[in-house]
């Protein structure tokens, strides 16, 4: 569905992306987990056109996506939940999703997907006039997925998902992840916590610095000694 | 009583003269405060649309001998087309340029279309033709007053509604509201940013034509330089109201209108002082209160 090829992405001179080839197969889970400053985020951008890459490819269903403007990646069912959650703070909750369904005409089928979004979450309903700028960061961490989930997108990219969130709302976005993969999404997802990650994952690709150090099977690499002393460390001893 | 020849009449009319000025600040204020907002940017060039507006409005009426009321739809989309022009010349190439260099090219942009009006309309000042209509004198009880005086409050309530409803409630204006906040995550949820900072520029251009229409008949000379003070001030009452805010502006537009008139008008021996009560208040407010009456803290665009 998803392929990059030999992607190379500088920062002024600096390179973050030293060239790594990846793919994402229809209907499946794909992680990509690495440190602080692996340039995971810096993959994904480039994914949407948020930033251009020096040299490479990244092809969708076949298209050239690195010629095509950010603002069109919805309407190829292309989605970024961006790092940090990055909610439109002075627009009220309802807004911020009717956002998310910005290029869609389909207006039934728009209010279908509102309320499916609704019982994923509940707490955005009761929520919804309130400005999002008011929320939690875990309610906002909630609301920028739904959001993304309003464009009804065919791949949807999550960039740390769980960052700085509850260990009890982390599992809560775990489980609406699985959840929304059972609706036929493909997902591509960024995360720190990879032991979280790798559990959910049907396949899986470590990031250091700029390269692509290890892939498989998101059950291999949990099982991987390598992979649980550099990242599942603590965490993997107390699952 | 302090002031002896205050009498209420006199008193009704500075009031109402104040509150009319204070709108036609108003007008020419959203335009700062929502390009502001949408590019953080300071459009130094709008006080030079407000200009070419009352031009296109002579221009049609006296040289080219339209009824007014076309006149004044022509005069409002041709000031439209010349904001987004401006926009278009002058920012868009820069959309990821420095801010100094984006402020150098507002700075440009003005200086060029106040000459620009030099060359074409010449820079003797002309009579803004009277429309009986609008201009024709009001008695009310024992105060008189030029029917404009009143109505202008009024159509700039009509406008604002209009465009509260505009950002408020339609899909355009929450892109507009997206926008101001996260160029980078509208353009992810679909929207087209640089079409929104275009109408936005329409909008405030629309705007300016407006409050150039009623200027002209409420102060009938034009000429190429008289966007600066008006314009200055405006900006002025954006910053006061909290710039960014469209409900800051309209407020600091009034204070500065009807303050200024008031001034005047309680204590004569200022007049001379007249356009400084504006920069006062603006020291004012950068002392007590920087962001504005209205305003939220200023965040750093990234
Ligand atoms: N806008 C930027 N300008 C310069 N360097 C950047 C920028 N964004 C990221 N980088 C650098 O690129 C590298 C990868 O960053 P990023 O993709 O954000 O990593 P990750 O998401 O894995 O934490 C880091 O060294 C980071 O400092
Ligand atoms: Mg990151």
């Amino acid at each position: 569905m998803l392929k990059i090829e030999n992607l190379v992405v500088s920062y002024n001179s600096i390179e973050a992306i030293k060239g790594i080839t990846l793919e994402v197969n229809e209907g499946k889970i794909v992680s990509l987990i690495g440190a602080n400053g692996a340039g995971k985020s810096t993959t994904l951008k480039s994914i949407v056109g948020l930033v251009k890459p020096q040299r490479g490819s990244i092809t969708y269903q076949g298209k050239d996506l690195l010629s095509t403007p950010t603002k069109d990646m919805v309407k190829h069912g292309i989605t970024l939940v961006p790092e940090g959650r990055r909610v439109f703070a002075n627009l009220t909750v309802l807004e911020n999703l009717k956002i998310g369904a910005y290029s869609r005409k389909d207006e039934k089928e728009v209010q279908k997907d509102l309320e499916w979004v609704y019982e994923l979450f509940p707490k955005l309903k009761e929520r919804s006039w309130q400005q999002a700028g008011t929320l939690s960061g875990g309610e906002q961490q909630m609301l920028a997925v739904g959001r993304g989930l309003m464009s009804r997108p065919k791949l949807l990219m999550m960039d740390e998902p769980s960052l700085g969130l509850a260990p009890l709302i982390v599992k809560e976005i775990f489980h609406i992840i699985k959840e929304i993969h059972k609706q036929g999404v493909t997902i591509l997802l960024i995360e720190q916590n990879a032991n979280a990650a790798l559990k959910i994952s049907d396949e899986a690709y470590v990031l250091e610095t700029g390269l692509i150090s290890m892939k498989g099977k998101g059950k291999e690499l949990l099982e991987n000694s390598d992979i649980i002393k550099a990242y599942l460390g603590e965490t993997a001893g107390h699952k | 009583m302090f002031f002896q020849d205050m009498t209420f009449e006199l008193f009704m009319q500075h009031l109402t003269n104040g509150i009319s000025l204070g709108s036609l600040y108003a007008l020419i204020a959203i335009g700062y405060t929502m390009v502001y907002g949408i590019l953080r940017l300071i459009n130094f060039a709008h006080g030079e649309i407000f200009m070419m507006s009352l031009y296109f409005a002579f221009y049609g009426v006296a040289m080219f001998a339209m009824p007014w009321y076309v006149a004044f739809i022509v005069t409002i989309i041709l000031t439209c087309l010349m904001g987004m022009l401006v926009e278009r010349a002058a920012y868009k190439t820069l959309r990821d340029s420095p801010r100094i260099t984006v402020m150098v090219s507002a700075i440009g942009a003005s200086f060029f279309l106040q000459n620009l009006a030099v060359v074409l309309f010449g820079g003797r000042p002309k009579a803004f033709p009277t429309v009986g209509l609008f201009t024709d004198v009001l008695k009310i009880g024992t105060v008189s007053l030029q029917r404009l005086t009143l109505m202008i409050p009024i159509a700039t309530m009509v406008f604002l509604w209009g465009l509260l409803y505009l950002v408020n409630k339609t899909k355009t204006g929450m892109a507009m509201r997206a926008v101001s906040k996260d160029h980078e995550t509208a353009r992810l949820m679909g929207v087209d940013v640089n079409r929104t900072i275009t109408i936005t520029f329409a909008v405030g251009s629309i705007l300016a034509a407006l409050g150039g229409i009623m200027w002209g008949m409420k102060f009938p000379q034009i000429q190429p330089t008289m966007g600066v003070m008006p314009g200055l001030k405006a900006f002025i009452a954006a910053v006061l109201g909290g710039i960014g805010n469209i409900h800051g502006a309209v407020i600091g537009g009034f204070l500065l209108g009807i303050g200024e008139i008031l001034l005047v008008a309680f204590l004569p021996e200022l007049t001379g002082y007249r356009d400084a009560f504006a920069f006062i208040m603006l020291i004012a407010i950068l002392l007590l209160k920087p962001t504005g009456i209205m305003g939220e803290k200023i965040s750093e665009k990234v």
